[in-house]
């Protein structure tokens, strides 16, 4: 409200920026993981051949190798790869950003739940847990594809269904360590509510480790998705997708390296950001219990 | 009639399991041993002893933060027992915690903290004006509402803490050690404060301290607390003066004191390795008091 305030607001502000800013790995991360995002979102307006996103087919380009017309060369139907590289960033993002919004809420809750009121709640939503944190999610989405069929929204079903169990166990046992807090005891004491007590005091000093495991995670969730698609279990054809198209061009190693080789250092390189942001973040929140 | 006493604690016990392997019970620890005391409106009452001599259990059964073992509390002649969680049983007794830095929520304002009785007591009024209102009370700027915990140095934290516990207006403030954790000379400042307000709002304090010297201006009555049972109490001056109890003569033998004379009514008291009996030593010497208690 007073101006001093305002002003140590934004020192405090400009100090974490500071510290940040110091981080070398951090800062590649957060450019890798910017860069990114901008170009999936403004894939229509910059890449060279928008039309190529869909099922074109121009033989007389097809396996050209990268030049200045296709910075990427292209593909076996003569598709431009830097185009659908670009496109299939959105299909990653979206992927991790669909997961990761089912995931975090049904997490964080289950695990505030259980960490703050124990006894057989804590039995129950652990066990289970446990046992989700058993099945590795590719076998789930194979599972997941099997039964229903081999599309996005499947593969991102069958991650979701499992996913939400790590932030479960990091939100349970930060909420382990808060729940005897003084601070926790001095809310009930005052005879604030229990939603209010999880959610109010609880979970706003979860804030920071869900910040750095979200980003963690989100490079793990690009990767498995681009695992999935390579075994065809993702979006089909002829939408891009990165792992899609690493799959493809595999089968015309190495003579046409660049049809896998690219697509492949595309899903690199953005995993990598999120990780280096992750990791920069938890160094900047002082984090420990995150893995 | 006479109106009951703000606070009685009838006989009141805690005892905790002490598990050994595989969740057996190899013994227990009798935290709060069988104590009884009354406080009447308006008064100070200061509750003494070390460390492990219960007296935060008791607070804490106060708060409802613990169930008792056996006995009873009563708030205004009512048992409070199974009802400790009610809002009704909030709203008459407060607490403030040793520890401001712990008791307040780092992640909120002091707005936001204050604002949470007012909000699960759904005060009347404007909430907004009335956080102005208590901060005042403890003396503190308003524009102190938009700040974080850590911008406030320890006794502005506990004048937060303070502001806090009075937001629904309390009959009975439980006060856990509320100036341990507090330099010197903030202590007496803090102690100013809450003298002021027990008399401009009509309140009781249960005054928890292991500081005998806080008490000495500040209480009427003492209780003095040694392994969860009250050995000694009385008038302030009459314990002060002619302490009854070993234990209360060791406690005041560790008061700091200023003139000769009352160098010279210090009490001697043998240490152990020069230093004051440990909880585990206090423990062996009970043990010792039990055996001359079955001799005779």
């Amino acid at each position: 409200m007073s101006l001093g305030t305002e002003q140590e607001a934004l020192s405090n502000a400009w100090q974490n920026w500071f510290r940040f800013s110091r981080n070398p790995t951090a800062v590649i991360g957060a450019i890798i993981v910017i860069t990114g995002v901008m170009l999936a979102i403004l894939a229509p307006y910059i890449t060279p051949y928008p039309d190529h996103v869909g099922a074109v087919v121009d033989f007389r380009n097809r396996h050209q190798p990268p030049s200045a017309d296709h910075w990427f060369g292209t593909d076996n139907v003569g598709r431009d790869i830097f185009t659908r590289v670009i496109f299939g960033l959105r299909i990653s993002l979206l992927l991790a950003v669909v997961v990761l919004s089912i995931a975090i809420p049904v997490g964080v809750i289950l695990g505030l739940l259980a960490g703050y009121f124990g006894g057989w709640v804590e039995v129950v939503i652990m066990r289970i847990t446990d046992i989700a944190l058993a099945i590795p999610p590719l076998v789930m989405a194979l599972a997941v594809a099997a039964v229903l069929s081999p599309s996005l929204v499947n593969s991102m079903l069958a991650i979701s269904l499992l996913w939400w169990t790590w932030h479960t166990r990091l939100i349970y046992s930060i909420t382990r360590q808060l729940r005897t807090q003084e601070f926790v005891e001095a809310a009930e004491t005052l005879g604030a509510s229990k939603a209010h007590i999880l959610f109010r005091e609880i979970l706003p000093n979860c804030v920071s480790a869900i910040a750095v495991k979200t980003s963690l995670d989100a490079g793990f969730v690009i990767l498995i998705g681009a695992a999935l698609s390579f075994l065809g279990l993702g979006i089909q054809p002829p939408t891009p997708d990165l792992g899609t198209m690493v799959a493809q061009g595999a089968s015309f190693l190495p003579d046409y390296w660049w049809q896998s080789v690219l697509p492949g250092s595309a899903i690199l390189i953005l995993a990598l950001g999120f990780n280096l942001l992750g990791d920069g973040l938890r160094d900047l929140f002082d984090v420990e219990d995150v893995r | 009639m006479t109106a009951p006493p703000v606070l009685e604690l009838r006989d009141l016990r805690k005892v905790f399991p002490v598990k050994g392997s595989f969740g057996r019970v190899t013994g227990e620890v009798r935290a709060v041993d069988g104590v009884s005391l009354t406080i009447p409106q308006g008064q100070v009452y200061g509750l003494a002893g070390e460390s492990g001599s219960g007296k935060s259990t008791i607070a804490r059964m106060i708060m409802g933060l613990a169930e008792p073992t056996s006995g009873d509390i009563l708030l205004d002649g009512v048992s409070i027992l199974g009802r400790q969680a009610s809002l009704a049983h909030r709203q008459r007794v407060q607490m403030v915690f040793q520890n401001p830095g712990a008791s307040l929520n780092p992640r909120r304002t002091v707005g936001q903290s204050i604002r949470v009785p007012l909000d699960a007591h759904g005060a009347s009024g404007d909430r907004r004006r009335r956080v102005g209102d208590l901060l005042d009370m403890v003396q503190l700027p308003r524009h102190f509402a938009d700040r974080y915990p850590h911008e406030l140095s320890g006794g502005q934290k506990q004048r937060v803490a303070i502001a806090r516990a009075l937001a629904v207006e309390p009959r009975l403030l439980v006060l856990d050690e509320p100036t341990s954790a507090l330099d010197v000379s903030v202590q007496a400042r803090v102690i100013e404060l809450l003298e002021s307000l027990v008399a401009d709002l009509g309140l009781t304090y249960l005054f928890i301290s292991h500081d005998l010297s806080l008490m000495r201006n500040f209480a009427q009555t003492v209780g003095v607390l040694y392994l969860g049972k009250i050995v000694e109490t009385g008038p302030v001056a009459q314990v002060f003066r002619a302490p009854q109890h070993d234990y209360t003569r060791l406690l005041l033998a560790s008061v700091p004191v200023i003139s000769a004379e009352e160098e010279a009514m210090r009490p001697v008291i043998p240490l152990i390795n020069g230093e004051i009996p440990t909880a585990e030593d206090l423990l062996a010497l009970r043990e010792q008091a039990n055996l001359k208690e079955a001799k005779t």
